[in-house]
């Protein structure tokens, strides 16, 4: 008796759930493309972190400024919901379709309705591996490698002068990420000119600050030796912050630390001096999307690659650009 | 009954071989220094590693005794985290004692809340454990993004600090925090009736009701029990690196409870049940990532590398594949041995 109720209240809370689901897909009145002002679909990757929510905000407030209309889908980190997105969009006949893939396989056959229905497709952020590289127009979003290597050729400016050996300890994202592995072969690449240069560890820290803290605090001990920290974004490193105080070691000072993406709290801690450099990863390309996007509705050429606009950020730098942070 | 037959003794001793392992690649791996006035070293990391699986772990084991399981509690982790830092970011002073102990108190009466709800669907309802607790894992996760807005909330506050990176009498707090919940439950368990009613209702449920044993009433407390140590391992998780990440705080971390409780020996089935084994497998389980750690194992094959220990373990644990493969003649007694 009380089972089968269970049931019923269990498929009606399942139910519930998946129209839900539904519903983000159609963000917009339905009425779709046509008229003179133009429509891009837009489908997110979910709101997994901070940096991500800073690139929906991005997106949505220059579709604003550019009087684009923009239908925006959350897939909440499911393929299955971003395939449904796409095909909704192409249903409602927008102008452009964007999206921030979940993951790298899978999209030919969706993409290919695209194609077919004659929308252009525009990729942010992450690539897809399709072999077919006519399913797109464009992919916007940050090159990895170059940001490893910025970080590895700062410190070959900065270790310049010292005989050496730089002892380096690197914390990896999670492993089989793209952001990790071309962060990886970047900053190996940037630094294997000079043999005086060496990585004595290397681990993954999963991009979150308790690996980031537990790995390093591991580190300190087998490793007593340590000169620098290379980690694959700023929340390791923040982690790896708290190891070394632990340690009675001065980070920045005893240790160099240098990280990339540059999200709030790790500038924070850069205008502190805490860390030494940060290479940015920048979630802001809502302007250049808009403008890719307007120029592919309008039928003129863009580049297959399109790399984000960012820079490289140092102790003053820091100081300077806190105040008007927004991610 | 010879030393080696002991339950626990397959555990232990891959235990001490991980900690063997460590002389060669770390030369000063055993060495315990004051620090600041505390203890500093590598079997500290460990211990302090371990805290929040043990308290995940003590909570698993009675739920597991009874026969059920709880795949809530690192969603239940990310939620006590989330709120106490919320709340304790709204505090008009966050050094402030009382305020931060409010706090606590409110993320863990929540936590409460959420084991109620957990233990209700279990034992009135009766949805299979399972399915009960898969709900709050989702949701629970959902719930905490909500409080956190989906951001990383940071926390300035010297009392909270204390619970996960602090040290009293220059012992970490969070493993102090550890060892007394497994003491207290080790304690109600084995010097009251309260571990051989729950070793009841596991190995069955309607003989219990008929003898007169309260089941639904257990098995709602157990899951209560398990919301309120993962509570706890939440606040330790968050207080280490003073944020709430409500995406990464206790993920997976019930695939790890589950595991340290059957390192342990207790039967997933239910009935029978260890908790000294528990906090040994949770021990292990951390031992076995900083080894990975200071042997420098690569990253590529780290999980090869745990899948291995594993499985040498769990087969070293079955008595069925040990007289199989060692040919023992003498039998095995059923009560002690464990089938992994």
């Amino acid at each position: 008796m009380f089972r089968k109720r269970a049931g019923v209240l269990l498929t009606a809370a399942l139910l519930v759930s998946v129209l839900g689901a539904c519903g983000d897909d159609d963000s917009g009145d339905g009425g779709g493309g046509g008229g003179d002002k133009l429509t891009i679909g837009f489908a997110q990757v979910g709101a997994e972190s901070g940096w991500r929510t800073a690139n929906t905000k991005s997106i949505q407030e220059s579709a604003k400024a550019a009087g684009v209309e923009l239908k925006f889908s959350d897939a909440q980190g499911k393929q299955e919901n971003q395939i449904k997105a796409i095909r909704s969009f192409i249903t409602q006949r927008v102008d452009v379709i964007a999206f921030s893939p979940v993951v790298e396989s899978g999209w030919d056959t969706v993409l290919k309705e695209a194609k077919d229905a004659e929308i252009p497709v525009i990729l942010t952020d992450r690539a897809i591996d399709s072999t077919d590289e006519s399913l797109y127009e464009s992919f916007i979003g940050s090159d990895f490698v170059l940001e490893g290597k910025k970080a590895g050729e700062w410190l070959v400016e900065d270790e310049k002068d010292e005989p050496g050996p730089v002892n380096i300890v690197e914390l990896q994202g999670t492993p089989g990420a793209a952001p990790a592995n071309d962060r990886k072969a970047g900053f190996a690449d940037a630094i294997k000119a000079d043999p005086k240069f060496k990585i004595i560890a290397s681990q993954t820290g999963q991009f979150t600050r308790t690996d980031g803290k537990q790995v390093m605090e591991t580190f300190l001990k087998s490793h007593p030796d340590i000169d620098v920290l290379y980690a694959h974004n700023d929340d390791m490193g923040l982690g790896a912050i708290e190891a070394i105080e632990a340690a009675g070691k001065t980070p920045g000072k005893d240790i160099k630390i240098i990280t990339v993406d540059a999200v709030k709290d790790g500038m924070t801690a850069l205008s502190e001096g805490k860390i030494n450099f940060i290479v940015e990863c920048s979630p802001l390309l809502g302007p250049q999307l808009m403008d890719l996007a307007k120029t592919v509705a309008d039928g003129g050429t863009v580049d297959k690659r399109v790399l984000t606009e960012e820079t490289t950020f140092t102790p003053e730098q820091a100081k300077e650009v806190l105040p008007e942070r927004k991610y | 009954m010879t030393f080696h037959k002991h339950h626990l003794f397959w555990p232990f001793a891959v235990f001490v071989l991980l900690l063997v392992l460590n002389i060669f690649f770390s030369n000063n791996f055993f060495s315990i220094t004051v620090h600041d006035g505390h203890l500093y070293g590598s079997l500290i990391d460990i211990a302090r590693r371990a805290a929040p699986l043990i308290l995940v772990g003590v909570g698993m084991t009675l739920v597991i005794a009874t026969g059920g399981i709880d795949l809530s509690v690192g969603s239940v982790m990310a939620v006590s985290g989330a709120l106490s830092c919320l709340l304790i970011g709204d505090l008009g002073d966050p050094d402030g004692v009382a305020g931060v102990l409010g706090a606590i108190a409110v993320a863990l009466l929540l936590c409460l809340g959420l084991g109620v709800w957990n233990g209700f669907l279990v034992s009135v309802i009766g949805i299979q454990p399972i399915v009960a607790t898969l709900i709050l894992m989702v949701a629970g996760r959902g719930l905490a993004q909500l409080i956190t807005g989906g951001q990383i909330l940071n926390v300035t506050s010297a009392p909270y600090r204390v619970i996960g990176a602090g040290y009293f009498l220059a012992l970490p707090v969070s493993v102090l925090i550890a060892v007394a919940v497994a003491i207290v439950a080790g304690l109600l368990t084995r010097r009251t009736a309260l571990g051989l009613l729950l070793q009841s209702v596991g190995g069955s449920p309607a003989a219990s009701r008929l003898a007169g044993i309260q089941a639904r009433g257990l098995t709602w407390l157990v899951y209560v029990i398990a919301a309120v140590c993962a509570g706890i391992a939440g606040l330790i998780y968050s207080s280490n690196v003073a944020s709430a990440d409500s995406n990464a705080a206790g993920n997976l971390i019930e695939l790890d409870a589950i595991l340290a409780v059957v390192i342990g020996g207790t039967a997933l089935t239910g009935g029978r049940f260890s908790l000294s084994g528990t906090v040994l497998g949770a021990v292990l389980i951390e031992t076995l990532n900083v080894t990975i750690l200071s042997v420098g194992i690569p990253v590529e094959a780290t999980l090869l590398f745990k899948a291995v220990v594993v499985v040498v373990l769990c087969l070293g644990q079955s008595p069925a594949f040990r007289e199989r493969v060692l040919r023992r003649r003498t039998p095995v007694v059923a009560t002690k041995e464990v089938a992994a």
